[in-house]
């Protein structure tokens, strides 16, 4: 029996969340495959682009951020963020994870930094790459990394992907319910924007705060202007959208963990 | 040492552990025995932290174990063994589990053999026996090397040569000092492994006590006699104060016996010149004690008229 204990440090979670993580081939293989597809789809589209004259330069850079491709990729990690907090519930894990650590919100945190920064570090790999490549296959039309918007749309594709896991991981916390959690973390991501239609405004700026949404105007390199006296939604509002969702879910999850029984 | 004081917890309305208190000490191994539904798993749960109880407090070695920031050093237990991932390695969820709690990553191959699990560990726990998941649950409870030991239904799925082992283990822990308490449904099990016993029965007390003073105090000693004049000893044993009835299992010439002890009964029956070609004196089984204390606490009792 051990007398001394070392301090509980906070890194010691994220280094087990992360062993959990890397121990699943699933989790390992989704990503990967997404992250080809993504490719794919932004090599398809500059090539579609690079035999049309009529395509105006300024929407050149888009083809580096085509929405099958990063939605795809939304998706992905919503879910794969939603298994590696409602997977523990499901298989009863959780149980043996909260005798090990009592201190619950922890593990939800560390679980929250691990999902991050997985999907961080492949975004910013995969919308560079995807850059590159589909403004390579542009041949002459290519645009630069510097041209107006770019970095932005590049940020906003890094980012989506922590966003939509954390969306999912905390979604897993408070449905702890496998598919419910899979239903729930699709219909956040890809229904709910639809039901909000873009014709009056007050629904115009529900739908600008949807993750999706948010998604698609960080990454127009051009300025939308007012239709049919809509404004549209500003990238400000975008940003803060970005932020609120994992957020505000993490929070939940947060509160919600420690007050239920496991 | 776990301390239980008032714990009581209700599921919709339901009562499932109702004021229920009791002390299990360190040094040895403690039997938490009750039908099923009875709320052992419940209690377990609120010792652990998982459940917040509705009234009263559940500490180990003194603290509400909720409170700790981590927990495998101070308590090690084994409460369901499905509650892992099937898709990992049992290398891989003990990896993790002790790296969660700062345990150096050495531990984790060293309980692995003493579990016997070693030429399974980089397999995937779904295609664990349930004895095998049995195993590993033991295995991550002991990892911390940790002074206090709850284990939920151990045994279940286990083979005999599992059961023997298992029972060694326990044995062997509480003789280091630590504090063992295991759940069962099973009096039997319990007969052969703890040293104290702690019975409930719908969510409350039923007895607290070594295992010795619980057979006593509700087995009722008797002795077996065999005669061929079962009519005449059996008047006169009445006779004498003892309680006789005929084992109809074992024949007409057989009784049972209660009240008297052995060399009475001879006694009496070389007086009254009454050939005795049996006379062997029994205890009754923990088993019929602990169904007898249970029988009016039985949640689900079979047979039961609708």
């Amino acid at each position: 029996m051990t007398s001394t204990e070392p301090p509980a440090r906070f890194g010691d979670l994220i280094a087990s969340e992360w062993i959990k993580l890397r121990s699943l081939r699933s989790v390992l293989w989704t990503p990967l495959l997404v992250g080809l597809f993504v490719l794919g789809t932004a090599a398809t589209a500059a090539l579609a682009d690079r035999d049309n004259p009529r395509v105006e330069t300024e929407y050149l850079p888009f083809d580096a951020f085509p929405p099958t491709g990063w939605v795809t990729l939304m998706l992905a990690a919503g879910s794969i963020g939603a298994v590696t907090s409602v997977g523990e519930y499901s298989s009863g894990l959780i149980r043996t994870t909260t005798v090990a650590v009592p201190a619950r919100a922890s593990v939800v945190l560390a679980k929250a930094v691990v999902a991050g920064a997985l999907w961080t570090a492949l975004g910013a790999v995969l919308s560079v790459a995807s850059f590159f490549l589909s403004q390579a296959l542009l041949g002459s039309h290519g645009t630069s990394i510097t041209h107006p918007g770019v970095l932005r749309g590049l940020l906003a594709c890094t980012l989506v992907g922590p966003v939509c896991a954390l969306v999912g991981l905390g979604l897993g916390v408070l449905i702890r319910h496998s598919a419910t959690t899979m239903v729930v973390t699709t219909f956040t991501l890809l229904m709910l924007p639809m039901f909000f239609s873009t014709r009056r405004q007050w629904s115009a700026d529900v739908n600008g705060m949807m993750t999706t949404s948010a998604w698609r105007r960080l990454v127009q390199t051009w300025e939308p202007g007012i239709q049919d006296g809509i404004s549209p939604a500003t990238v400000a509002g975008s940003w803060a959208a970005y932020a609120l969702w994992p957020l505000l879910l993490t929070a939940l999850a947060v509160l919600l963990v420690r007050r239920r029984d496991v | 040492m776990i301390e239980a004081n008032e714990l009581t917890k209700q599921y919709g309305g339901r009562t499932v552990v109702d004021h229920l208190s009791f002390t299990v000490r360190p040094g040895r191994v403690t039997g938490f025995l009750g039908p099923n539904g009875a709320g052992k798993t419940t209690t377990l749960r609120m010792i652990l932290g998982l459940d917040t109880p509705a009234h009263g407090t559940a500490t180990v070695n003194g603290v509400p174990f909720r409170t700790r920031s981590r927990g495998l050093r101070h308590v090690g237990a084994l409460l369901d063994a499905g509650q892992v991932h099937p898709g990992r390695s049992a290398t891989a969820h003990l990896s993790a589990l002790a790296r969660s709690n700062g345990i150096p990553l050495g531990r984790v191959p060293e309980v692995l053999r003493e579990v016997g699990l070693t030429e399974a560990a980089r397999r995937r726990v779904g295609g664990f026996s349930l004895g095998m998941k049995q195993r590993l649950g033991i295995a991550t409870a002991l990892l911390g090397d940790p002074p206090v030991l709850l284990f939920d239904e151990p045994i279940n799925g286990m083979d005999p040569e599992g059961v023997l082992w298992v029972r060694g283990l326990f044995r062997r822990l509480a003789a280091e000092g630590r504090t063992v308490f295991l759940s069962s449904h099973l009096m039997s099990e319990m007969e052969h492994t703890a040293d104290d016993l702690v019975v409930i029965g719908r969510g409350r007390l039923v007895a607290a006590e070594p295992v010795a003073g619980f057979a006593a105090r509700s087995g009722r000693l008797g002795v077996l006699v065999r005669t061929p004049q079962p009519a005449q000893l059996a008047a006169l044993l009445t006779a004498a104060g003892a309680e006789v009835a005929p084992d109809r299992a074992a024949g007409p010439e057989r009784l049972r016996v209660t009240g008297l002890p052995a060399d009475r009964i001879a006694a009496l029956a070389f007086e009254h010149r009454i050939l005795v070609q049996e006379l062997t004196p029994y205890g009754a089984s923990l088993e019929q004690a602990f169904m007898a204390l249970t029988a009016d606490s039985v949640e689900y009792p079979a047979g039961e008229p609708r």
